[in-house]
């Protein structure tokens, strides 16, 4: 990696671009304001700066006609500030809106925090500590949860971070665009080697990347890996017959005991299998015990990840619901096909 | 013309400091004017406290793999420094000393509404701080000033619920000098001083009451339960006993945003009354200023979520949040503007109060327009936990809050010792204050855009640069605190004796004797003009004692 100085941080995706473009945006209307505003107090400051003291200075008549106020000058001054940050409001949340919408292509990886160390774990099952290898040109998709504290998964170079919480997945997605190294920063206080939570994020061409990847010892896909616990904890014999059926439930409305409804999203599938009278589907009885302390958090992802492979999907919407679940099928391995950019809306200047 | 009347010990005039000198007089003192003062010295004991805490990280982070203490002893480091800066020095800094001496003299009464309550809040404040010390002490607390669970509730090893009881003593201060300062504004103004002949001073101080009353609960109850979990194992904020880690950081910072303007607000009190003075001319927009104070009081209550934009916050909350963050621009904005329109064809003096005022102005703006960067939601996911963050809050905490209250505390100076400073050495440091203060700190808001993360012991090679002229400019900074602290100790004995108006600024505390005596006022006064009538106190009054630095003599018809 690079070590030697820099003012400004390395840009590694479209976003970080967008991002820095915002800043400057920003910057300009800073500057501007700070420079209105000192070169008005220096300005003053010298111009009526007071003579000499001599007694007769004070003892003048007072000024008349003086202006204590005016309220043109007052609305001015708050309707201007006011259109100001209407703008930088809807220019930053266009921004954050797309950063927050994994497009449906994007390749899914898992991520685990605990102290003081990231696992990841590729869509083909190979393990990473500290490190994480992508491919340039395609959007990554990370599920992350934390074993213990709350930590962050921080890429300044692609302008994103999230924090991963104890209990609760939480998601990030970057499209890498520079192949080269970058880093990975724990941004959330966790502990004495908080600072040491610390990785590199290696973006590679995508032939370098299946290069890479058949180097690595195989390992088991979490999809496979779930299906295999479905069987393994039971979990078929009542989800296939009396409990409410997985095939297809990843992305839709489930109905709910005593009414209301809840989208079947990743952290709706966890809480499912961890707590299961949370909630109740409507119809069914609730027998399904309990799985806590018996799974551990990447085995819990592998069932999640299996469970969302029934319904058709490597990935999802995120928090906004207004983007259908991918209906691609499949696919434990990213496409070795070309380098497809992913349609974004081009930012507005 | 030197015509300071000459008193021999015998028939010096009764004031605060000197009817009694017995320690009981102060331990158990009602009178408000006292309490300000032992909560002066408290305060400055803990500001070098957390001072000594800062320079220590600074010289540690001069190399990337850092050059003085191991991570545990870091992670203490910075939590020290913000547990005791935010908690037991800018909280209490300028409301608990120059807003408790000076609220009662400005609206012309005795005293607070309720001098014991005034008294126990300084006991409750010191016990707090003893809980802090114990914890300190005793080996530390590594969860940072935020207390994020579940790293204090369950991971920490280390101080925690010490550090929280202190806190939570700290608090009752807080609450207790706001609602003093509430009731006493509503009841206790002079005859003819009407809301709006209030000095601003006053207005500032009644919104951030209100933030001290209803806010502080929030935090007290939060880390009560941070220490129920901790010790019970009750399941509120860790998810593996049940709970919601993120359920903290909504009430955390329900009170910690609203107490970034308990820091604040005094502070935009203390530049409000100086421009004026040293100006010599009436405010500008006097009811923008006051209710610009209350709309930020208000505002900030709506915006705290803006701490959370990457703890998994839904993207609508996000949204709202964002939206109404911006909101607490608009009123800084007014204000800052109507501080620059008063100086407009003033008579300026280039005190140091002054020079501190000034420097409040620029380091205020700056500080506020970064926050702008970070309600904007694309550009705070980059700079959230970064020293972005660290750069934009000293800002406003230090390049605003502690520049004013240094400001208040020359320019009170005089009204509260009865000596002078010394100008010289006021205007050196005020400007030592300034660069060093930008020396350290502007560094830091590129250290943040290029991503290093908060609360690193150690930090990639490629920031080392910056990282030095931050800790070059600490450096800098250092000395200009302990020059004031030298000066002014220096000044109680060798200060020129303060006329009661050396500055010849309107107000009602300028009426009285510097120092005042200990009912404040020998008659009691009647407010007849608005606060700021600099317009017409030319002809009126003689010549001030520090106009441009050049001190003139002292005339004896200053004073009352």
């Amino acid at each position: 990696m690079d070590t030697s100085f820099r003012l400004l941080p390395l840009q590694a995706s479209d976003h970080a671009a967008s991002v820095d473009r915002l800043t400057l945006g920003l910057l300009l209307v800073s500057v501007f304001f700070t420079l209105l505003i000192a070169t008005l107090v220096i300005f003053f400051a010298i111009k009526y700066r007071r003579r000499p003291a001599s007694p007769s200075d004070l003892s003048e008549a007072p000024k008349t006609g003086q202006k204590h106020g005016a309220l043109a000058l007052e609305i001015t001054w708050t309707v201007i500030p006011l259109i100001l940050v209407v703008f930088m409001f809807v220019a930053g949340a266009r921004v954050f809106v797309r950063s927050q919408q994994p497009p449906s292509d994007a390749m899914a990886f898992s991520v685990i925090g605990k102290q003081w160390m990231w696992i990841a774990q590729h869509p083909t099952g190979v393990r990473e500590t500290n490190a994480l290898h992508v491919p340039a040109g395609k959007p990554i998709r990370l599920l992350m949860i934390s074993e213990d504290v709350i930590h962050d998964f921080g890429l300044p170079a692609f302008r994103m971070k999230q924090d991963v919480l104890p209990g609760r997945y939480t998601s990030e997605w970057f499209e890498p665009t520079v192949p080269g190294e970058y880093h990975l920063f724990c941004d959330q206080y966790c502990g004495s080697e908080h600072s040491k939570m610390v990785g590199t994020i290696y973006v590679m061409e995508p032939a370098q990347y299946r290069q890479w990847l058949e180097g690595r010892p195989a390992d088991v896909p979490p999809r496979v890996a779930g299906e295999k616990l479905f069987a393994q904890y039971g979990c078929v014999t009542c989800h296939a017959a009396r409990g409410p059926t997985m095939a297809g439930l990843y992305g839709r409305n489930v109905d709910l005991e005593g009414g209301g409804t809840v989208i079947a999203d990743e952290n709706y599938l966890r809480e499912s299998i961890l707590y299961p009278s949370a909630k109740i589907t409507r119809g069914y009885p609730p027998i399904m015990p309990s799985f806590r302390g018996q799974l551990t958090e990447e085995q819990v992802m592998d069932l999640v990840i299996y469970i969302k492979s029934l319904a058709g999907a490597t990935s999802e919407p995120y928090q906004l619901q207004n983007v259908g679940p991918a209906t691609q099928p499949s696919r434990a391995i990213p496409g070795p096909g070309p380098f497809q950019p992913t349609q974004m809306p081009k930012e507005q200047p | 013309m030197s015509s300071i009347p000459y008193y021999p010990a015998a028939e010096r005039p009764q004031t605060y400091l000197n009817w009694s000198y017995r320690v009981k007089s102060w331990l158990l003192t009602k009178d408000h004017k006292r309490i300000a003062i032992l909560y002066m010295l408290s305060i400055t004991l803990f500001f070098f406290v957390g001072g000594a805490a800062a320079v220590a990280m600074r010289i540690h982070l001069l190399t990337p793999d850092g050059t003085l203490v191991q991570a545990d002893t870091y992670n203490r480091l910075f939590t020290l420094h913000g547990v005791v800066m935010v908690f037991f020095f800018l909280i209490p800094s300028i409301p608990a000393v120059l807003g408790n001496f000076l609220i009662p003299l400005m609206i012309g009464a005795k005293d607070l509404a309720f001098p014991r309550i005034n008294l126990a809040s300084w006991y409750f404040y010191m016990a707090g701080g003893l809980c802090a010390v114990i914890a300190l002490v005793a080996g530390g607390v590594d969860t940072g000033w935020t207390f994020y669970t579940p790293y204090s509730s369950i991971y920490s090893n280390t101080n925690v619920v010490w550090a929280i009881a202190g806190i939570f003593l700290a608090g009752f201060s807080s609450i207790f000098t706001g609602l003093n300062f509430i009731v006493t504004i509503h009841k206790m103004r002079a005859p003819g001083m009407t809301w709006f002949k209030m000095p601003l001073f006053c207005w500032a101080h009644y919104a951030t009451s209100i933030i001290q009353v209803l806010a502080t609960p929030v935090v007290a109850i939060t880390l009560v339960l941070v220490i129920v979990e901790r010790v019970f194992r009750a399941g509120i904020f860790d998810p593996s006993l049940g709970g919601d880690p993120v359920l903290f950081q909504h009430l955390f910072w329900f009170y910690s945003h609203p107490a970034v303007y308990i820091m604040v607000l005094p502070a935009m009190a203390v530049v409000s009354e100086i421009i004026p003075c040293f100006a010599r001319k009436p405010i500008f927009g006097y009811a923008f200023i006051a209710f610009s104070s209350v709309a930020i009081a208000v505002f900030g209550f709506l915006v705290w979520g803006h701490h959370m934009f990457v703890s998994g916050e839904s993207l609508y909350s996000a949204l709202i949040f964002s939206a109404l963050s911006f909101s607490v621009a608009i009123p800084s904005a007014v204000k800052v503007f109507n501080w620059t329109a008063t100086l407009y064809k003033g008579s300026i003096s280039s005190a140091t109060p002054m020079l501190y005022a000034l420097g409040f102005i620029g380091l205020f703006t700056m500080g506020g327009l970064t926050g702008l960067f970070l309600a904007t939601l694309g550009i705070d996911i980059h700079v959230h936990d970064t020293y972005f963050i660290i750069a934009h809050f000293h800002y406003i905490m230090v390049g605003g809050a502690v520049m004013a209250y240094l400001g208040g505390l020359h320019f009170w100076w005089p009204k509260i010792t009865g000596r002078m400073y010394p100008e010289f050495l006021g205007k050196v440091s005020a400007c030592i204050i300034f660069l060093g203060f930008n020396l350290t700190f502007f560094p830091q808001f590129l250290l943040g855009y290029l991503g290093m993360p908060r609360r690193y012991h150690s930090y990639p090679p490629e920031m080392q640069v910056l990282n030095v002229m931050s800790s070059a400019g600490a450096s800098i900074l250092a000395v200009g605190y302990l020059l004031p602290l030298g000066y002014f100790i220096w000044s109680l004995r060798y200060g020129k004796i303060a006329p009661a108006n050396p500055y010849l600024a309107t107000g009602l505390e300028w009426q009285t004797t510097s120092p005042p005596p200990p009912e404040n006022f020998d008659a009691p006064p009647v407010v007849t003009e608005g606060p700021y009538r600099y317009d017409l106190m030319r002809s009126q009054l003689g010549t001030p004692l520090v106009m441009d630095g050049s001190e003139t003599q002292l005339t004896g018809s200053v004073g009352l």
